[in-house]
């Protein structure tokens, strides 16, 4: 790395190397039965460098050939966007915990077992039930250098365990499924299982709504996947810093329920989306961005930060050691007072929504959803009577989350990059095949 | 690029004398740039190199899997993937057999599109966004173009040493349109198996969807609800992809006995005017190659032919366990990833209806043009239109806000009551399945007419 900084400093004015490198173990089981060993190792090489002005990229997996880096960075910086960044200096981190030696050294033989016992557990409710799992365990290494004598470098763990389950009767599929995943070992299968086993209770029977205009819950599954990609889209300062996010003009404003608060934070020892630093070595943050209904703030990396003239946030993420852009780190939506019975008892027809599919596609960036529901239950007189099928919901996230009927009073992690309570809307759109 | 024979050396001498069923050594070099436009500016250029690769090895049948940067010690890669293989596999291992080839596929020319100047391709993409600012009401956009050039070695236990390139250009185009608190957006995307020839000729393209994002802004809400659709032949292929595709896969299948029994082959699914073929065997296209990732040449399959199941999608593991034939439709997404059972190209086979004849008789219902996206989960699915209008009395009229179409594949093919003699494959898709995602695929289809379709709305 050194050696790869020190050729660019000779061609560019400033330079930043950054290096990943991660060893994952994965272990997949099909069919109920263990079916794959992997060892995938990776490591990525990038280089951005600021020359002319301009901003220059490069990356590659092969360390040897540092020169040739160095010239498809320049090669690049000729066409580059214009800096309006200075890369961060010495900087002072805050100490977030994202590594346990205890997942590097975890027994294969033990991952096995956890599957096999997950999916035994389940399928001793449901015999029928035909599992795959899988169980993943990796650690990795970030290393960030730079030309104004920024440096940083942690290491990080990351322990994931998950299944889906499918119950066929006829030509009716039911996917059930759950997943978790920390820094740390996930030994503790319970709240796995007990979520599995009582979304096939719920969806045991079969019911239909009628279409219109209904109250819906979402379950923090449901919420992931209705509300989560067109509210990281809207805070996200590159769609910001071009006035495309409806939420341009409004900073300040009473856009949501005044219940609802909103925050971003990388900064909560061992969970998957924390770290002490972002990927361009800016320090991590909780940045609040929704208040008591109120948008306060965005998520910005130095690019787009410089140019909305604010501060990075600390939200410049490299997928896959690419280009930094603004990211979200972890979600969480702040809980509320209302237990879901409350909710459930409250509705003379409605729906709980558990997940949505194609929800994403529509105009997302406008707030938009609309998808089928892939797990959903039917509520009659304030009981769940069945699984609903053939049915879509539809909605636009500054309408829906506007006017809420209530927050949960819980809040549960879903897949590492959101943390939520059940939300309690008030009227969306239903339209169902009946 | 790399040195083949050096490599050669390296598998043979890695491979030998190893105690398993079925080993096989992948290595891959890749070139790639991305340049991407957000707004009037250019925001990312980048180029990057890679090299890795990657050991699969099946015992008994379990399977063991090694990924890898770093060449050196292939010998001890190929053993620890033995071992694993070796751990999990309880039973026995079921592989449909294949001949061994030998074969160095030599690149067609004019296919790296790497070669072609940084500048040059600048200057295209300057142009269309040009074409997009020059639209009035334009809140943003983002131009992303990426292009890839990859030399894949192949090698396996049973004799076979295959050496492939496959390039991949692709151009995905959105316009941002906003009025006060309303954001609307329009797509275009578009590609090719590397090369570079379409790229110059989009204006036409580029300023339609940048006129049609201003358009959406005054269109109004569709009411959710049932209605006979008519799908261009763009949707048509994404609904070819996603309603009865991915359920053609035959992973999804092998060891699910109850959905082999829904997916029974001879099984009524559609009209007799129905016919659904996948193939990476049909030339030039997006998702076109002469052997797939197990070595196993490409073929052209039959999913179905006038309305019944006749066949589906294999690797050589599911080929054996079904007791059928291997279709060379095992696919990586790179050298990270095993091969898992994918589509190639995907498309309906055109029938004898013409577009007004289709349009023609529809009292009320929505004609569905563009793709946005779409989703499946076997029996539900759903798919997304950039465009829709209203249609009333056989007449095609107002533009509709972006609609999403769902349905059920049992009840949905079967609606399906007229098919088109317009046949276009599309090639701006990009499919994802598990963690392998986008891999390149081209679906196509003629018009189509389908009846009682589920369509969200307000």
């Amino acid at each position: 790395m050194e050696r790869v900084l020190e050729l660019a400093k000779k061609v560019a004015d400033e330079a930043e190397v950054f290096l990943a490198s991660v060893t994952e173990t994965p272990v997949g089981f099909e069919a109920n039965r263990l079916k794959r060993l992997e060892t995938r190792e990776s490591i990525s090489l990038s280089l951005r460098i600021i020359k002319g002005g301009r901003v220059g990229f490069a990356a590659t997996t092969k360390l040897s050939d540092p020169q040739t880096l160095v010239q498809m960075a320049v090669d690049t910086a000729r066409f580059g966007v214009q800096a309006r960044f200075t890369l961060p200096s010495h900087q002072a981190y805050p100490k977030v915990e994202v590594y346990d030696p205890e997942v590097g050294t975890f027994p294969i033989e033990d991952m096995v077992e956890l599957g096999n016992s997950l999916m035994a557990k389940v399928r001793a409710h449901t015999p029928e039930l035909l599992c795959d799992a899988w169980l993943t365990k990796s650690v990795g290494r970030v290393r960030i250098l730079n030309s104004r004598g920024g440096e940083a470098s942690y290491r990080k763990s990351l322990f994931t365990i998950g299944m889906v389950g499918n119950l066929i009767r006829g030509t009716d599929m039911l996917f059930v499924g759950e997943m978790d995943s920390s820094c740390r070992p996930i030994t503790d299968l319970t709240s796995l299982t007990d979520a599995v086993i009582q979304q096939i209770e719920l969806a045991r029977n079969t019911a239909s709504v009628s279409s219109g205009q209904l109250p819906v819950v979402f379950t923090p599954h449901g919420v992931r996947s209705a509300f989560f990609t067109p509210l990281a889209l809207a805070f996200n300062g590159r769609v910001v810093v071009q006035g495309a996010s409806p939420l341009v003009g409004n900073e300040g404003k009473q856009l949501f329920d005044k219940r609802l608060s909103l925050r971003d934070d990388a900064t909560i020892d061992y969970r998957p989306a924390s770290r002490r630093c972002d990927d361009e070595g800016v320090p991590s943050q909780k940045t609040a961005l929704i208040e008591k209904g109120v948008v306060t703030n965005f998520l910005y990396d130095l690019q787009t930060a410089a140019l909305a003239g604010a501060r990075s946030t600390g939200s410049g993420d490299r997928a896959h050691g690419g280009m930094p852009s603004p990211s979200v780190s972890a979600l969480i939506i702040e809980q509320g007072d209302t237990p879901f019975e409350d909710m459930i008892r409250d509705m003379k027809e409605g729906l709980v929504v558990e997940q949505l599919i194609g929800a994403e596609q529509g105009n997302v960036l406008g707030g938009e959803f609309s998808g089928n529901v892939l797990l959903g239950y039917k509520v009659e007189r304030g009981e769940i009577v069945g699984r609903v099928k053939d049915t879509m919901v539809s909605g636009n996230i500054y309408h829906a989350l506007k006017e809420l009927n209530a927050i949960g009073h819980e809040a549960r992690w879903v897949g590492g990059i959101l943390r939520t309570p059940n939300i309690y809307c008030s009227r969306l759109a239903v339209a169902s095949k009946g | 690029m790399l040195v083949t024979e050096r490599i050669r050396h390296q598998v043979a001498q890695a491979l030998k004398g190893q105690l398993a069923d079925y080993i096989e050594i992948r290595i891959e070099e890749m070139k790639a740039s991305h340049i991407q436009y957000r707004g009037r500016e250019l925001e990312e250029i980048g180029r990057n190199t890679s090299l890795g690769g990657n050991v699969r090895a099946l015992v008994n049948g379990g399977w063991g899997f090694v990924s890898f940067n770093e060449l050196d010690g292939l010998r001890g890669k190929v053993e620890l993937a033995v071992r694993q293989a070796r751990l999990v596999g309880k039973e026995v291992s079921s592989f449909a057999p294949v001949a061994p080839v030998v074969d160095v596929v030599e690149p067609e020319a004019g296919k790296d599109p790497t070669a072609i100047p940084l500048a040059q391709k600048k200057g295209i993409l300057d142009e269309y966004n040009e074409t997009i600012w020059s639209t009035p009401k334009i809140q943003t956009s983002v131009i992303a173009y990426g292009e890839l050039a990859k030399k894949v070695i192949f090698a396996n236990s049973e004799g076979s040493y295959i050496e492939q390139t496959k390039g991949d250009v692709s151009v995905r185009i959105v316009v941002v349109a906003r009025d006060n608190g309303d954001v609307q957006q329009a797509m275009l995307s578009v590609g090719s198996n590397g090369d570079f020839a379409f790229m110059p000729g989009l204006h036409h393209q580029v300023k339609e969807a940048a006129q049609r994002a201003v358009a959406l802004l005054s269109a109004p809400h569709l009411k959710g609800g049932e209605y006979t659709v008519v799908l261009d032949p763009v949707l048509a292929g994404v609904f070819a992809h996603e309603a009865f595709g991915h359920l053609s896969e035959s992973d999804f299948v092998y060891e699910n006995e109850r959905l082999k029994e829904i997916m029974v082959l001879g099984r009524r699914f559609g009209g007799e005017y129905l016919n659904i073929v996948d193939g990476a065997a049909i030339p030039r296209l997006r998702g076109s190659y002469k052997y797939d990732d197990e070595g196993v040449p490409s073929t052209k399959t039959y999913l179905i032919r006038e309305g019944v199941l006749v066949g589906r999608l294999h690797s050589r593991e599911t080929a054996a366990v079904m007791g059928e034939k291997p279709t060379g439709n095992a696919r990586a997404l790179d050298y990270h990833h095993p091969p898992i059972v994918r589509m190639t190209n995907t498309f309906i086979e055109p029938g004898g209806v013409s577009f007004k004849e289709m349009v023609c008789d529809v009292k009320e219902g929505v004609y569905m043009k563009n793709w946005y996206g779409g989703m499946t989960s076997m029996e539900m699915f759903t798919f997304s239109a950039g465009e829709a209008h209203m249609i009333r009395n056989g007449r095609i009229e107002e533009l509709l806000r972006p609609v999403v179409l769902s349905g059920n594949v049992f009840i949905t093919l079967e609606n399906i009551d007229a098919i088109g003699n317009d046949l276009e494959m599309s090639e701006g898709g990009g499919c994802g399945k598990g963690a392998q995602y986008p891999l390149p695929v081209s679906n196509g289809s003629p018009h189509i007419r389908i009846r009682k379709c589920l369509v969200g709305g307000r």
